[in-house]
């Protein structure tokens, strides 16, 4: 009860920032809380289940598409709604192919997804729209932008901590440990992973919805970035996808750091970023998280042995 | 037109079935799932443009650097990023988590590098650009040359693996790690030479397809999805299989783009791969992968 508390009073203060916040840092709170959500829907489904997704920004980038498609045709709710939709079908599609068969099938189909989904995409407008790029004219300001990010945070968190309570969730750990021991227990293993993949697919693509109206200008090329599905992998990997507030403490500091390399370092961030995220492969298995409580028990219990 | 789209189908087969005779050698003995593959190969296509662009060098001698150096390169991957990996973790699964993490990171480092030097823009060079005749079409002497590379490759990478003794290490290995040790293989040593091998022929499947295509930085994921369908295509660790589903990939590949549309080459593969995945996922020649 304290803690559900003390999560509404931050949301609350959270909400407010717009208010005396220069656009610098409203921008900053805005990509922070875009990844927030990402690397919390990627570890939703990937943390337990170790189904490596490497496709986030390939449902990221078709929700930020619809928007720039059905801006001007339909009022901004349904066109969300749209949006969603379209990122439960795509994740229908995978996940009835893949996620019946064992998890390497499923990373080498999202490894290629986002490249795809963009030659799609490309190829529609070219050949049957023949427009390339989309300007996006809506009246939303970054403080929307804000707070409608801020309000999807709070549902993603909300959902995760659900699922790690529910029967859901632990079916699905179950599963992450060991798929034959899961459907001895009579766990409908297709049908759990599919429901976890499309409930974090729809919430990346409604991710990208949002943050649409920033760019204003859309084109394949910018909104299918593969960096952003890497981004989120390693965020969620810092901070230890199994945990509920690990994801999002991956995203604040590589978000910052992502955001001064790239002003620093242009032309070597992808080096730099790569490199970083080996050692984190190596270094921190199960995220900063996870080892700060190994060492902590190691402290602790050498302050009880004398 | 039919004639000449098949036989630069077979060409983009042939290609497409060296590189992923490298990529089923990888996954299947050294058990790592190599997601920065195609920039491996790639790499070697830069290596194979510098060489010949800059110093005047034939591919065909360069070859004698690019290869080798794709081996070393690989070998020291593998000694010092993932040989640790395999070593922490205690059952499959879990490496290749691991593993898909490590060289999805390596990715990015391999194209970095190579964005910096070279840019994002696509690069080519013309060796060998004359025209041959052959069954009252005319194909490219350099695609021509591609295919009979493929061919040398793929018939002694089988011919080693069959016939040699050290073939006979690395298919024991492939077919049961827990066990090779009970006959004395060093499994560790194997999955190393077999994760180089692996990387030297994704080398030479990088100058061979910088002979006839255009390339450039990021298209390395391109080439590991394929060379990934196709090895799933043909089965896990089947070298015939390889062979067969590459061929099948670059016909239908340069079908599509010759009578549909080329901007719809990537999504026919996929749906190719799709119907592997509904219909057989064990492969059209292989046993069940796990």
């Amino acid at each position: 009860m304290m803690k559900l508390l003390a999560a509404l009073v931050a949301l609350a203060a959270l909400a407010f920032v717009p208010a005396f916040a220069g656009p610098y840092p409203l921008g900053l709170g805005i990509g922070i809380l875009g990844y927030g959500v990402l690397a919390t829907a990627w570890a939703m489904f990937s943390g337990p289940t170790r189904y490596i997704s490497l496709a986030t920004v390939a449902f990221f980038g078709l929700g930020a598409y619809t928007v720039a498609v059905l801006a001007d045709v339909l009022p901004y709710p349904l066109v969300l709604l749209v949006a969603a939709l379209v990122g439960l079908v795509v994740a229908l599609i995978v996940g009835l192919a893949t996620l019946r068969l064992a998890g390497i099938y499923f990373v080498i189909f999202t490894f290629g997804l986002t490249e795809l989904v963009r030659q799609l995409v490309t190829y529609y407008e070219v050949n049957v729209t023949r427009t390339l790029g989309r300007y996006v004219f809506l009246p939303i300001g970054p403080e929307h932008i804000y707070w409608q990010l801020l309000a999807l945070l709070a549902a993603t968190l909300a959902i995760a901590f659900w699922v790690s309570r529910s029967r859901i969730g632990l079916a699905l750990r179950v599963i992450g440990d060991d798929p034959d021991v899961a459907s001895h227990l009579g766990v409908r293993i297709t049908r759990t992973k599919l429901t976890l993949f499309s409930i974090s697919c729809v919430i990346m693509t409604l991710a990208g919805a949002i943050q649409a109206p920033r760019w204003t200008y859309i084109e394949p090329s910018i909104v299918f970035n593969p960096t952003t599905s890497f981004l989120v992998v390693i965020m969620a990997l810092l901070g230890g996808p199994n945990r509920l507030f690990g994801p999002l403490l991956g995203a604040i500091p590589l978000f910052l750091l992502f955001e001064w390399l790239s002003a620093n370092f242009p032309n070597h961030y992808s080096i730099i970023l790569g490199l970083l995220f080996i050692a984190i492969v190596f270094v921190l298995p199960n995220g900063v998280l996870a080892a700060g409580d190994s060492l902590w028990s190691r402290l602790t219990r050498k302050a009880v042995r004398p | 037109m039919l004639l000449s789209a098949i036989l630069t189908g077979l060409v983009l087969g042939g290609t497409y079935a060296l590189v992923a005779m490298g990529l089923t050698l990888q996954y299947g003995v050294a058990r790592i799932m190599n997601l920065a593959y195609g920039d491996v190969i790639i790499a070697a296509s830069f290596g194979a443009f510098v060489l010949f662009t800059a110093l005047g060098i034939n591919p065909l001698l360069g070859m004698l650097v690019v290869i080798p150096a794709g081996f070393v390169l690989s070998w020291l991957i593998y000694a010092v990023m993932l040989q640790p990996l395999a070593r922490r973790s205690r059952d499959r699964g879990r490496l290749e988590g691991d593993s898909i993490l490590a060289t999805f990171g390596l990715l990015f480092v391999i194209q970095g590098v190579a964005l910096v030097i070279f840019g994002a823009g696509f690069q080519s060079y013309s060796f060998l650009a004359v025209p041959v005749d052959i069954l009252g079409t005319t194909i490219a002497a350099n695609r021509l040359l591609a295919f009979v590379l493929a061919v040398v490759f793929g018939l002694g990478l089988w011919l080693m693996l069959t016939r040699t003794r050290f073939g006979t290490v690395i298919r024991a290995v492939a077919a049961n790690p827990a066990s090779a040790p009970l006959v004395g293989i060093n499994v560790d040593s194997a999955a190393r030479f077999a994760f180089a091998l692996g990387g030297a022929l994704a080398a030479a499947g990088g100058v061979v397809v910088s002979m006839y295509l255009t390339f450039s930085a990021t298209m390395g994921v391109i080439f590991t999805m394929k060379a990934l369908i196709v090895v799933i295509m043909g089965g896990v660790g089947n070298l015939m299989g390889a062979l067969a589903a590459g061929l099948i990939l670059g016909l239908v590949e340069t079908l599509v783009a010759s009578f549909i549309d080329p901007g719809l080459t990537l999504a026919a593969t996929y749906l190719i791969f799709l119907a592997v995945l509904v219909i057989r996922p064990q492969g059209l020649f292989g046993k069940a992968a796990r």
